[in-house]
């Protein structure tokens, strides 16, 4: 029987030939992630030191990266004293992957990692943010993991006690129509799958559609399978994986032996197929991401906040889409619209092509990069009572900074078609 | 045996359980204080030390799913809750063991908010309706972790093993 992509990762990351679904492993990390919560990591990290008359040293100072994205410039005191130990551990380790709140190196962790070439196929990827599922785009091995474990790592270089996940295989046939795009497709699939569909379980994407999509929609697509409690989600390596790699990443060299494929006779716990073509404009209601469905039987909710950002769809293809909808046109009166690119390169590539004049005269604040009102700190909380429509990836009660009101998830397209009219609107309504 | 607090139903998220707002704040002494801040009345009843260690928070499915936070797990642990859910997501539970979190893996449990429940390694039984549920064994790999007394001193051990073998 053959194996997974993910079960030939971590037989590459242990050294062991015959790993299945349901082993336990402790696989050599190639990256090892986190945020503003490291300042938490390196709370655990000296403790595990605690007592072993051993100098707390990381296992490999370049294979941590740091980035501010959460809260970013800080919006507290006690914000910016964690950041503050976070830059002085940085220095005193010598940790080389380190994106501060500057506009010529940050951004949102998850854009961070794939246009620096942090992440490469084949490689084991953790982060201490549950959507470091999204770095599966370029053929990782890459999951979500807590500060504590994370201190492990920091300490021994291995992820400690990894149960192999069993693998769900979707294969999307056709092609994505006009005004659909990758979030449409997955959140139709987290619609399908529920919240605890593919709990334990790796999602890989494969089919026609797939193959032609960019690695910003493959970001998309991986980013979002946590919503459906998948461990991560997984393209196998192509030539579009290369040409980012090379173009975007600048990567000059990835290794043949690196470009894995998962076996045809594999053994998969379910196999889902989807039909592109016959997908329309989805939105995912409140309060949960799983209560999808198509805009058509939304249209018309009134919202008072856009939001365009996030490490969902904050690339410059998003800002691209919503920006030639918005070209020339206002936002409605009464709505507000925010716009976070994902990182400082998207943000400069966006002012260069005049994306941000076009946003900008059309009413839109764009603001710094960074994860934004994404997880309800700051920059765009909700009033009482008050609707969002945002491309980010989570809608649970609260998640905007206030109980009382409501999010709605929804791709680019069907977030500044919405600005127009001041409520959810299907794009292909709007020429 | 302890009591069910507080009931909850399916998909119960870490931004339910410890609000991002709250996200700066880390310490294990200082999380407890937001834990369901937005859940007023129950944090309230937290906060003033109504609620005795061992309280049972009764879940349905896919518990802590969502933020990979570990403040929703330590928030918890320093209130001493217990969390029986028919089902837990992955990267909660695995915070929950490697904090120390008692965590039950309950699929059929049947019980309801001030119902009495006793926890024993293989079932929960419900004192109050006299019915009796299997519990799912946490995988031996997490079990070590437990056994050990959580990650921190698991991984200790794991380290200066590390540097002896160096040594030699």
């Amino acid at each position: 029987m053959g194996f997974t992509l993910v079960e030939k990762i971590l037989g590459r990351a242990t050294g062991q030939k015959d790993v299945r679904a349901g082993d336990v492993v402790e696989p050599r990390v190639d990256m090892a992630m986190s945020h503003e919560n490291a300042a938490l990591v390196l709370n655990q990290f000296q403790e595990i030191f605690s007592g072993t008359g051993l100098e707390p040293r990381v296992w490999d100072r370049e294979r941590i990266a740091i980035i501010f994205d959460h809260r970013v410039p800080a919006e507290s005191s006690k914000t910016a004293t964690n950041q503050k130990k976070v830059r002085e551990f940085v220095a005193s380790q010598g940790i080389t992957r380190f994106h501060d709140i500057r506009g010529d190196e940050g951004g949102i962790c998850h854009q961070i990692l794939p246009e620096n070439g942090y992440v490469r196929p084949a490689w084991v990827v953790v982060g201490t943010d549950s959507h470091t599922t999204s770095h599966g785009a370029l053929g990782a091995f890459s999951f979500g993991i807590g500060a504590t474990e994370m201190a492990a790592v920091w300490a021994l270089g291995r992820a400690l006690n990894v149960t192999v996940p069993g693998t769900i295989k979707v294969v999307v046939e056709g092609e994505l129509r006009p005004g659909v795009v990758p979030k449409d497709l997955i959140l139709h699939l987290i619609g399908r799958l529920t919240a605890q569909g593919a709990n334990f379980k790796v999602i890989e994407f494969h089919g026609p559609a797939i193959r032609g999509m960019s690695t910003s929609g493959r970001l998309t697509l991986c980013n979002m399978t946590v919503e459906a409690g998948a461990t991560s989600g997984i393209v196998p390596p192509d030539a579009e994986t290369l040409r980012y790699l090379h173009e975007e990443a600048g990567v000059r060299e990835v290794p043949e032996d690196t470009l894995l494929s998962p076996d045809l006779d594999a053994h998969y716990q379910e196999e889902l197929t989807v039909d592109a073509s016959t997908l329309e404009p989805q939105v995912a209601c409140p309060h949960s991401v799983d209560n999808v469905k198509p805009v058509r039987e939304v249209a018309g909710t009134k919202v008072h906040q856009i939001v365009i950002g996030s490490c969902t769809n904050g690339r410059l293809d998003d800002l691209e889409a919503a920006a030639a909808i918005l070209r020339g046109r206002k936002v409605a009166a009464g709505t507000r619209m925010l716009v976070f690119p994902a990182s400082y390169r998207v943000y400069m590539a966006a002012l260069e092509r005049g994306l941000v004049a076009d946003l900008l005269r059309a009413g839109a604040v764009v603001m710094n990069p960074g994860c934004g009102p994404c997880l309800g700190v700051h920059q765009g909380a909700l009033g009482d009572g008050e609707v969002a429509l945002a491309t980010t990836n989570r809608n649970f009660k609260g998640r905007m900074g206030n109980p009382r009101s409501e999010v709605y998830l929804c791709s680019p397209t069907v977030a500044a078609a919405s600005a127009l009219t001041g409520a959810i609107t299907d794009p292909r309504e709007v020429n | 045996m302890a009591k069910v607090v507080l009931q909850l139903g399916d998909d119960i998220s870490t931004d339910i359980i410890y609000p991002g707002r709250f996200m700066a704040t880390v310490l294990p002494t200082e999380t407890p204080q937001h834990a369901f801040a937005d859940h007023p009345e129950f944090n309230q009843r937290l906060r003033a030390g109504e609620i005795p260690a061992g309280s049972i928070i009764l879940a349905g499915n896919n518990f802590g799913c969502g933020s990979s936070r570990e403040q929703a797990a330590s928030c918890l642990k320093g209130h001493g809750l217990v969390v029986v859910a028919r089902s837990f997501a992955r990267i909660f539970l695995q915070n929950a063991v490697n904090l120390g979190l008692p965590v039950v893996i309950c699929p059929s449990v049947e019980a309801g908010e001030g119902d009495e429940l006793e926890v024993t390694p293989t079932a929960v039984v419900n004192r109050s309706s006299g019915q009796s549920y299997p519990v799912t064994p946490l995988a031996p790999a997490q079990q070590a972790i437990i056994d050990a007394g959580g990650l921190i001193p698991y991984a200790r051990a794991r380290l200066v093993e590390k540097h002896r073998a160096a040594a030699r």
